[in-house]
C-alpha cells in the first residue's frame, strides 16, 4: 500500500464534482439519476479511503449500508421516473413542473 | 514504482475520463455504460484499498444490478432516442463547470493542507482484517452495527412494496374531452366504467 491517501480523496472529490456537474446541467431525469449514482459512488470512495487511513472497518460498513440505501434509492426513483413517463410520455424533468412555484 | 501506484494510475485516468464520457454523450445508453466503466474503476480501487468484500459487492450490486436497471429502464421507455438535443442552459453549464472546478481546487489545498500528499496509508490494516476483510466486516456489521442492519431489512421492503405501487399500471386516465362528450351523451356518468370493458 504505497498510493498516498490523498490520491484516493482526490478522485473521490473530482469524481464527485463531476457528478455534480451531471446533475446540474442534464434535462433527461435517467442521466441526473446516474450523474447522482456516481456522486454516491464517489462518497464511496473517500469512506473506504478514511477507513484504511484510520485502520478502523466502520468505514467500510458504512460504505455497504450507503450502497444498501443507494440500491433502495435507484429502485424507487426508477419506478417514479417510470410513472412519469407513463403519465406524459418524457422524463424531461423540465416538463413536470407543477410543484414549482 | 511500487504496483499499487502501476495500478492507481492506470485506473485513475480511465475513471475521470469515463465520468467525463458519461457527461458529455447524447445518447443514454452509452452514458449508461461510461458508468458501468466507472463503477469498475472504483471497484478497483476498493481493493488498492484493501477492502475485498466491498470490491465484490460494488460489482455485483452496482456494475451487475442497478445498471442492468438503468438500462433496462432506458429500454423500457425508449428514450435513447436522443429526446431533446436543444440545450436552453448554456449559462447553468458554465456555471456548473465553475462550480466544479472551485470545488477540487478547494479539496486540493485542503487536503495539500491537512493530511499532505505524502502520507501514506499507516501500517497494520492485515491486522484490523485478521481473519480475512469478510469476517472482519461481519464481525463489526453483526456486533455494532446489528440494529442499523435490521432497520435496513425495513427499508429494502419498504422500496420494494413502493416500487411495487407505483410501477403497477392502473385504469386509463380519462381525458377532459372525453369526460364532457361522455356527459353530453349519458346523464349518469358518476362512476367510470372499467376501461378494460369499454368498446375499443
Amino acid at each position: 500500500m504505497r498510493t498516498p491517501i490523498a490520491y484516493f480523496l482526490l478522485l473521490s472529490g473530482i469524481l464527485f464534482a463531476l457528478g455534480t456537474v451531471g446533475v446540474l446541467t442534464r434535462k433527461n431525469a435517467l442521466l441526473i439519476f446516474m450523474s447522482v449514482e456516481l456522486q454516491l459512488n464517489a462518497v464511496n470512495l473517500a469512506l473506504i479511503a478514511f477507513s484504511r487511513m484510520h485502520n478502523d472497518l466502520t468505514g467500510q460498513v458504512l460504505a455497504f449500508f450507503s450502497m444498501v440505501v443507494a440500491a433502495a434509492e435507484v429502485v424507487v426513483g426508477l419506478a417514479i421516473i417510470v410513472a412519469i413517463y407513463r403519465r406524459r410520455q418524457t422524463v424531461d424533468v423540465d416538463d413536470a413542473r407543477e410543484l414549482r412555484w | 514504482m511500487p504496483l499499487d501506484n502501476v495500478v492507481f494510475w492506470v485506473f485513475a485516468p480511465i475513471s475521470i475520463a469515463s465520468a467525463v464520457g458519461m457527461l458529455v454523450v447524447r445518447n443514454a445508453v452509452h452514458a449508461a455504460l461510461f458508468l458501468v466503466v466507472n463503477l469498475f474503476t472504483i471497484a478497483v480501487m476498493y481493493l488498492l484499498l484493501d477492502a475485498p468484500f466491498l470490491f465484490a459487492v460494488q460489482i455485483v450490486v452496482y456494475a451487475g444490478a442497478i445498471m442492468v436497471l438503468f438500462l433496462f429502464v432506458i429500454m423500457l421507455l425508449g428514450v435513447d432516442r436522443d429526446v431533446d438535443l436543444k440545450d436552453r442552459l448554456f449559462a447553468q453549464r458554465g456555471l456548473a463547470a465553475l462550480l466544479a472546478v472551485g470545488f477540487v481546487a478547494e479539496l486540493f489545498f485542503a487536503l495539500r493542507a491537512g493530511i499532505g500528499f505524502a502520507t501514506k496509508a499507516p501500517e497494520g490494516f492485515d491486522a484490523v482484517n485478521d481473519p480475512g476483510n469478510t469476517q472482519a466486516v461481519a464481525e463489526v456489521l453483526f456486533r455494532d452495527y446489528f440494529f442499523p442492519f435490521e432497520v435496513t431489512s425495513i427499508l429494502l421492503i419498504v422500496a420494494a412494496i413502493a416500487t411495487m405501487v407505483l410501477a403497477q399500471r392502473k385504469a386509463r386516465a380519462v381525458t377532459q374531452a372525453e369526460m364532457d362528450a361522455r356527459a353530453a351523451t349519458s346523464t349518469t356518468p358518476t362512476t367510470d366504467p372499467d376501461p378494460r370493458e369499454l368498446p375499443a
